[in-house]
């Protein structure tokens, strides 16, 4: 088999609530490297923002990453990390990256122990997709949709050697769909120029605008949020209360 | 095509783009749907009801969107008119002859699957069991709706009604705008089938916004007479998941993770039921409306 890079994809973001919008990014991406034929994708991981972050309405991290994990219950390579939403204040994108890379080096390092003990080496090198044992650390990239991708180009929003060390060190996916120009975002920023062999662009052809935000009013408003998000986190939504006004119907809406 | 020619009526691959296409044949897994079975509720009921809220599924996919079709969304401030208790989909038979169709028990099994999770919709499976293409409206006729008002009440509510529905419940046509539209299809609909669907039933629709729906009514005598049977819902999240691309994604063995329900794709892998094989089924056959209405034309005119 052609020795593929192997490839970590991180997400980050607020996550409030996760939808399956936020999942079909994984999945597209991987599509796209994949089809690359250079990429095999090892592992997707789902990393909430921290709630010192600030933005308006979110709800506290210990319930939006309970809900990440919910729905990825039946993924067998995406898992979620609450390291960013753990530590004491907001943390920047490009660190959760340094912090996630660190991790890869140390279990990297385990494996490579763990070679010299023939017996153990088996089962320790067990990275789906990976050669047995091999020596090749996986590239961590952050995912991202097209819009996070101008947001780079908001004045004092990102730290300009922080893009650089995203793009240049580490490498970014884009999943974009109608509306946006990542081509354009790219060519109109010279960080983003001089790197862009390190930005893949993957389009979704399916448009699937499940906003976040449009889930939150839904469920302010006692409205059907079913089959935008799994079954499992809609009723954790409502076991705690989540996202709802109020409103004197609160509960007695459309059973899903 | 013109009714008296003789050449069949083909799509040929690429071509669906030009033709608005009707929502039932544009997805061979699951039919669009729906009826949707309302209640009626006196004027003088003083019980506060719950806004009609309607799911509608779109495509096989069934990617439901809450559409609130009164306008204001408070309900106990402005009752609706309205109480949806159950949700039907109706798979297409084989016999209607559309590309790419495969065989209906796996439509119906996957339909089925879908709406393992759901209280209030489910599959009827007697369309598609129909060894002739039915019409549409002979699928909504009233021996159809006693089988399921009489399903509604043996079945015991989850919840508690804040109200007691009266009469006969309704069943009104749920579906996209491409329904709608595929109404001016030449020879795919009778016109009298029109009529009565939108007088004696009535249609939902759910539209992307700023769609032509509302044109398209204008521009219709038929549809413009019984516009207050004809509910137009907004659909705030644009959903593009069409069958068409998800066969197509399936074909290019890509992934459909989260754009149909997990026990779906399931079932579509373990059974290998998309491919260019299948896709290719019906090609070169006349889709079975188009059929039976150019011959009764012809033998209509033939009769003057």
């Amino acid at each position: 088999m052609k020795n593929r890079i192997p490839v970590v994809l991180l997400a980050c973001g607020s996550f409030n609530p996760i939808t399956h919008m936020h999942l079909r990014l994984f999945e597209v991406a991987r599509d796209h490297l994949h089809q690359t034929g250079m990429y095999q994708v090892v592992e997707g991981i789902i990393s909430p923002v921290n709630d010192s972050y600030g933005k308006k309405d979110l709800v506290a991290s210990h319930h939006r990453v309970a809900m990440a994990r919910l729905a990825l219950q039946t993924s067998d390579w995406i898992r979620v990390d609450p390291w960013e939403s753990e530590q004491a204040q907001w943390t920047e994108t490009v660190k959760v990256l340094r912090h996630h890379h660190s991790e890869l080096l140390k279990s990297s390092a385990q494996m490579e122990d763990s070679r010299k003990t023939p017996s153990a080496s088996a089962d320790s090198c067990n990275l789906p997709g990976i050669h047995p044992c091999s020596a090749v650390l996986p590239e961590l990239k952050l995912l991202c949709g097209a819009d996070v991708l101008k947001t780079f180009h908001t004045p004092n929003l990102w730290k300009d050697e922080h893009i650089q060390e995203i793009v240049e060190k580490f490498g970014l996916v884009c999943v974009s769909r109608g509306g946006h120009d990542p081509k354009g975002y790219i060519l109109d920023s010279p960080i983003l120029r001089q790197f862009q062999h390190n930005i893949h662009l993957a389009r979704e052809p399916i448009q699937n605008e499940i906003s976040a935000t449009y889930v939150r009013k839904a469920l302010g408003q006692g409205q059907s949020v079913k089959y935008l998000l799994p079954d499992a986190v809609i009723a954790y939504i409502r076991d705690h209360g989540l996202y709802s006004s109020d409103s004197p119907w609160k509960g007695k809406g459309n059973a899903s | 095509t013109t009714p008296g020619s003789s050449e069949p009526v083909t799509r040929r691959a690429g071509e669906e783009h030009l033709q608005p296409e009707p929502v039932r044949p544009r997805q061979p897994a699951v039919q669009v749907v729906g009826r949707v079975h309302q209640a009626e509720v006196n004027h003088d009921d003083t019980a506060p009801m719950t806004a009609m809220m309607s799911e509608c599924h779109l495509d096989q996919q069934l990617q439901l969107v809450t559409a609130d079709t009164s306008e204001k969304t408070d309900p106990t401030l402005y009752p609706g008119k309205y109480r949806v208790i159950k949700g039907i989909i109706s798979p297409v038979g084989d016999a209607y002859r559309k590309k790419g169709l495969i065989p209906a028990h796996h439509r119906v099994i996957m339909a089925e699957l879908a709406t393992k999770n759901s209280h209030w919709v489910e599959v009827d499976t007697w369309e598609s069991l129909q060894k002739e293409w039915v019409e549409t409206v002979k699928v909504l006729r009233p021996g159809r709706k006693r089988k399921w008002a009489e399903q509604n009440q043996n079945s015991s509510p989850k919840k508690p009604q804040a109200f007691k529905p009266t009469g006969v419940p309704r069943v009104k046509l749920l579906c996209g705008a491409d329904l709608l539209e595929s109404f001016s299809v030449p020879n795919l609909w009778k016109i009298e089938d029109i009529t009565q669907i939108v007088a004696n039933y009535g249609l939902i629709c759910i539209t992307r916004a700023g769609s032509d729906a509302q044109k398209f009514i204008y521009e219709s005598d038929v549809l413009w007479r019984y516009q207050s049977n004809i509910h137009l819902v907004d659909e705030w999240i644009t959903n593009d998941i069409s069958s068409t691309k998800i066969r197509r994604a399936l074909r290019r063995g890509q992934s459909i993770r989260y754009l149909v329900p997990d026990l779906v794709q399931e079932y579509i892998e373990k059974h290998d039921l998309y491919s260019s094989e299948s896709e290719d089924r019906n090609v070169g056959v006349i889709l079975a409306p188009l059929q039976r209405n150019i011959a009764e034309a012809k033998h209509n005119s033939s009769m003057a």
